[in-house]
């Protein structure tokens, strides 16, 4: 498996492992059955209102339903010291009503019309999911809207600490109590450097979310929960006309805020081999080692991703069939890029079987890396990630709505700053690489003298 | 950070809905018009809901191959994919009562050596042609599923059916994947969140029983199993009288048929090897506490139920109202009370697993150590609490949310060929699926509570709570809620 099973918070869905899982086949293949599929193709109309919302529509009828999909751009990267995790504590809030919708109404009404409804945090910007019935698509507007703008009219203390309170158990559930949970967290904080966005984890820290205050939110709305800093898109089941009309009733109204200053991080870079080992409540242990990367879109992101196909993707990837299935030495493995606007981090994690060592594991997963290094892999070998990424896009073209649908993904093209129909673009991105830009991309950026090595181990038998 | 990873995981909502034959459904209507005025907007309520949606399906072409096999193919030509699942009638349900694991270990050889290929030139040729082949099973039924680009079908097709039909169980892929399996059991010691759901299925149907262990099986069954067994098993379940193909994504039947007789249809007609059903579990009687000591755990998974239902119980559709209302979606009585208002959990949740015999009903959640006595106790407030009369707009609610968001669950392909599953599983009426709305909006209040009283006996439940024992006994043995036993982690999974 290429994905890894990080929790969403994480960078990774900047980069949607979930769309690469899914994709498959174009040029490669066209050359051998003689014929090319059609071309992705996802036609959008654009506009921004005068409060600096930018809203993209696009029409999909396929099935009578309307996603909207609002980004705004802000997450973890954005948070101070002694705050971390409050962007997305703040996240949780925008669902406990507005001015003039009630405490559990954002609920109700959605569920009353067979809408579903949710929300996520990354590192770099939060995305908020309402899926209805097209019918509703006007009650959806009114309600992203009433949060857009009058969030703090009803905000209180209490509605605060009864989001702290979820939040830490969401954390409990995610982190403490899940085998291996913690090591993400460390693992962030060795390969970034003390101050930068990505060190700190988005979930934040206990102790953060304790000091976390109804002033902090009060602050944190009016600085990022502007309309000039979030984009909408509304997908599906859609009249063009009609459709605008709605959000300029609904959103027209939503005042402009001060523009978002940048966020300038201090450069990172790993110049040794950084070494950690912890323990956890787990039976057998287990092996992280990462790099830091180029940001997403930038060159070489695109290889990595190749790379992780190439290293744990399927029986006959490299790091699977040494590991698990020649030698059976490892339960599982995993090889992620892990993509963001300021930086990506390249994970590899290996799970031992009952009696090997992580010296051994580690000495064969040095040897793999290595191949690679000093010759290409097969034409073969790339072709196959190719045409499995290429079959993952237009698998991930039939959904219009939740995470990872058409309307989450315009919104990520959009924000990465690009357009916001960048599928085609996006595919070329991997189907023009061929198997030594693989290997270049091994050579350059996953080198053995410069990364981070964090073994978890199983604790002591009291 | 999710807003809602668990309650979603936890799963509740039925499969949806699907219109055989023809065509259109009409999803429902709430609310009036609404008029679309550019005039400032009123905010002094929420708007209107217009007409809900008429959701077209395609219909359900229904034919067979010439050695019996049946085939449903619906077009669905939004994307140039093509979803092909196998259905096989045979489960874990099926499994010998000295060999459990046998269904699951069986379907998870099946791509490990088939017809003259190898595991790893299986694996090769499936990811090369950008196709997904996978194959599994549950305790009702096993499949085969192809998802694949359209321009490759064939050769997908030619590598589906070796891997259906000839798999060749290689003695060192049996190894392989027993030591995988027995490794992945120890693993799930560590996770309290797959702990509990295997103790829950322990306390609730025995050792005894199908469906009181994991459909994986044992260590001590893994350790027996031989490829012997699984290669009897395939050859007397596996066949086509005991099987389906259900197609959905941009083919026609005229074009597909041919291409599914080339790769199925020397399928010899054999008749398949009968079967017999999962006996209906006793039902509980008094209630029971279990708690799995899992030391230093932050947070204590909780389980509570007993028995409940088949899939073809008549109250089908009261059920699923019910459990919406108490368990089944966001703002359910379960998860408002847990996490929105005590905040002790992330999500809390119910479900009936609808089997073709009774599976579990069962509530739970992850609950913070400190508060586990108290999460009990509001968790049998709200199960008690089911018993009296729901009111009209929660009834409303429950229903709207169950029936207008159906047109959600055909998206894709998968979701879609999905519900043709499990109106092939569960032996669905060809009406079931254009019926379903109606259905829905048919239950009653009265329905809910006669439903609440029969399958909703809190007194009688199991509780099994996996977490840290020392700091959650005193208060749940305070509780007084019945009997309460201690086990370790290698108590519960031998």
């Amino acid at each position: 498996m290429r994905a890894s099973d990080r929790p969403p918070e994480g960078r990774a869905i900047k980069h949607c492992p979930i769309v690469l899982a899914l994709v498959l086949l174009p040029i490669a293949l066209a050359a051998q059955s003689g014929t090319t599929p059609p071309r992705l193709e996802v036609p959008y109309r654009q506009f921004q209102l005068a409060n600096g919302l930018n809203v993209i529509l696009h029409r999909d009828t396929s099935v009578p339903i309307v996603a909207v999909n609002v980004w705004y751009h802000v997450g973890s990267a954005n948070e101070r010291p002694g705050r971390t995790g409050f962007a997305h504590l703040f996240e949780h809030l925008m669902f406990e009503g507005s001015q003039h919708v009630k405490e559990g109404e954002f609920d109700t009404l959605l569920e009353a019309a067979g809408g579903n409804n949710n929300g996520s945090t990354s590192n770099d910007r939060t995305n908020y999911v309402v899926d209805v019935p097209a019918n509703a698509l006007e009650l959806a507007l009114f309600l992203e809207s009433d949060r857009m703008a009058y969030l703090l009219d009803t905000m209180s203390p209490e509605r605060v600490n009864g989001q702290r309170d979820v939040v830490k158990n969401e954390r409990r559930q995610s982190y403490e109590n899940r085998p291996y949970g913690m090591a993400s967290i460390e693992l962030d904080k060795m390969l970034w450097p003390a101050g930068h966005p990505y060190s700190w984890p988005t979930i934040g820290h206990m102790e953060d979310l304790t000091a976390a205050s109804h002033e902090d939110v009060v602050q944190f709305f009016k600085k990022y929960y502007a309309p000039n800093n979030a984009s909408l898109v509304i997908a599906g089941d859609i009249d063009f006309d009609r459709t605008r009309a709605l959000v300029e009733k609904w959103f027209g109204e939503v005042p402009k805020g001060a523009p978002v200053e940048p966020i300038a991080p201090p450069a990172a870079m790993l110049t040794a081999v950084k070494r950690q080992t912890m323990t956890d409540r787990v039976r057998l242990p287990r092996l992280f080692l990462g790099w830091l990367t180029p940001r997403v879109y930038a060159p070489g992101d695109a290889a990595l991703d190749v790379v992780s196909s190439v290293l744990a993707g399927g029986k006959n990837s490299r790091l699977y069939k040494r590991l698990i299935y020649d030698t059976q030495m490892a339960q599982e493995v995993n090889a992620y890029q892990q993509s963001g606007p300021l930086g990506s981090s390249f994970i590899i994690d290996v799970t031992a079987r009952p009696g090997r060592t992580m010296a051994e594991i580690q000495a064969a997963v040095d040897e793999e890396l290595a191949k690679l290094r000093q010759e290409p892999p097969s034409a073969r070998e790339v072709q196959r990630a190719l045409n499995q990424i290429e079959a993952s896009f237009y698998r991930g073209m039939q959904r219009v709505g939740s995470f990872g649908g058409k309307a989450d993904k315009l919104n990520s093209y959009f924000f990465a700053g690009g357009s916001p129909d960048y599928f085609a673009e996006d595919l070329a991105r991997y189907t023009s690489l061929s198997a030594v830009d693989v290997q270049a991309a091994v050579t350059q950026w996953l080198p053995q003298d410069r990364r981070v090595e964090l073994i978890v181990n199983p604790e002591e038998k009291k | 950070m999710t807003r809602r990873a668990w309650p979603l995981a936890f799963g509740l909502r039925p499969l949806g809905l699907l219109a055989t034959g023809l065509a259109t459904l009409v999803v429902g209507l709430l609310g009036s018009a609404t008029t679309f005025t550019q005039a400032g907007a009123d905010r002094s309520r929420a708007p209107g809901l217009g007409p809900a949606p008429q959701l077209k399906i395609p219909p359900i072409q229904k034919r067979a191959l010439a050695n019996g096999l049946p085939v449903w193919i619906v077009e669905q030509h939004e994307v140039p994919l093509v979803q092909v699942n196998l259905v096989i009638h045979t489960g874990s349900g099926d499994d010998p009562a000295n060999a459990f694991g046998l269904a699951s270990f069986t379907a998870a050889m099946l791509d490990e050596g088939a017809g003259t290929r190898s595991a790893l030139q299986i694996a090769d040729e499936v990811e090369f042609l950008g196709a997904a082949l996978g194959s599994t099973s549950s305790f009702d039924s096993s499949a085969v599923r192809l998802n694949t680009p359209v321009r490759q079908l064939r050769p997908a097709l030619a590598l589906m059916a070796d891997v259906a039909l000839r798999p060749t169980f290689p003695a060192a892929e049996v190894e392989r994947l027993r030591q995988e399996r027995l490794t992945a059991l120890l693993q799930a010691k560590d996770d309290a969140s797959a702990v509990a759901p295997l103790a829950f299925a322990r306390a609730v149907f025995g050792p005894a029983h199908r469906y009181g262990t994991a459909a994986t099986g044992s260590e001590a069954t893994l350790k027996a199993m031989t490829a012997a067994q699984m290669r009897a098993f395939h050859a007397a379940r596996y066949r086509p009288a005991n099987a389906m193909l259900i197609v959905a994504g941009d083919v026609t039947a005229a074009a597909v048929l041919p291409q599914l007789e080339a790769a199925f249809g020397a399928w010899p007609m054999a008749p398949p090897a009968p079967r017999t059903a999962v006996p209906s579990a006793q039902q509980l009687t008094a209630g029971q506490v279990t708690i799995v000591d899992m030391p230093s755990a932050e947070q204590s998974q909780i389980r509570i139920g007993w028995v409940g239902v088949p899939r073809s119980s008549p109250d089908y559709f009261p059920l699923i109202v019910l459990n919406t209302i108490l368990g089944g979606s966001f703002t359910s009585r379960l998860n408002q009370n847990l996490r929105e208002e005590h905040g002790y959990s992330y999500g809390a949740s119910s479900r009936f697993d609808m089997r073709l015999s009774a599976g579990a009903f069962q509530a739970g959640a992850g609950v913070q150590t400190d508060k586990t006595a108290d999460a009990l106790r509001e968790f049998f407030k709200e199960l008690k609490g089911i018993a009296a009369p729901v009111s009209e707009a929660e009834l409303a609610k429950a229903k709207n949310y169950v029936a207008l968001s159906f047109p959600s669950e055909f998206e894709t392909i998968t979701d879609l060929a999905a519900h043709l599953e499990e109106m092939a599983v569960y032996k669905l009426p060809d009406t079931y699926f254009s019926q379903y709305i109606a259905n829905v909006q048919a239950v009653t209040a009265a329905a809910v509570q006669k439903a609440a009283a029969s399958y909703i006996q809190p007194e009688k439940f199991a509780v099994v709570v996996v977490g840290d024992r020392k700091a959650i006994e005193p208060g749940v043995s305070a509780l007084n809620l019945a009997p309460l036993r201690t086990l370790s982690v290698d108590e519960v999974l031998p």
